[in-house]
């Protein structure tokens, strides 16, 4: 996955990229594993500038996946400082660059409830439960948002 | 364009602090 051009630029743009081997650096996993409980491996943690953990992928996932996710923890890394304009942005990218992958759905709820929170207009929080009854109608979000309607 | 992932995650935590960034920290077996 990591190869992959899209994928590189994404992480060279949004973070300092570092990686603890197994193997290779045992004495790294055994401290960094403890700190931050990796106990698998791929596992790739999104960490704030703090060093605290805001996303966690775990497992191996085909490109889109893993790119929709990368993405998504960066989205709401933004969401939880608040920063709704930028948040909702980040949401929306997966939707529209990546609709097919896992991630897309929650990413549509979740720019929603940005719009809302940057707005305080509650059209917002309507238009997405409307969007959930022409895509992904079958996912979880999708029921979730329907209290929306 | 390629990720040069580092490993002296020490100073790349203090880094981050420092610029305010982000860090993706990749626990991996894969062949190096």
């Amino acid at each position: 996955m990591w190869p992959d051009e899209r994928v590189a630029r994404f992480v060279n743009e949004n973070f300092i990229p570092a990686r603890v081997h197994v193997k290779d650096d045992a004495a790294a996993f055994k401290k960094y594993g403890e700190q931050y409980n990796a106990q698998w491996t791929p596992t790739v943690l999104e960490l704030d500038p703090n060093g605290e953990e805001f996303y966690r992928v775990e497992g191996f996932l085909p490109l889109d996946d893993f790119r929709a996710q990368l993405m998504l923890g960066r989205a709401h890394m933004d969401f939880k400082k608040a920063k709704w304009a930028e948040a909702e942005k980040r949401f929306r990218e997966i939707v529209d660059k990546l609709p097919n992958a896992e991630a897309a759905p929650e990413a549509m709820y979740w720019a929603g409830v940005s719009r809302y929170k940057g707005t305080q207009d509650a059209t917002a929080l309507k238009e997405t439960a409307k969007s959930f009854t022409q895509r992904y109608t079958d996912s979880s979000w999708a029921k979730k948002a329907s209290i929306w309607a | 364009m390629e990720i040069r992932f580092r490993h002296d995650v020490e100073n790349v935590l203090k880094e981050a602090r420092e610029q305010n960034k982000p860090v993706i920290l990749d626990f991996s077996a894969a062949p190096m």
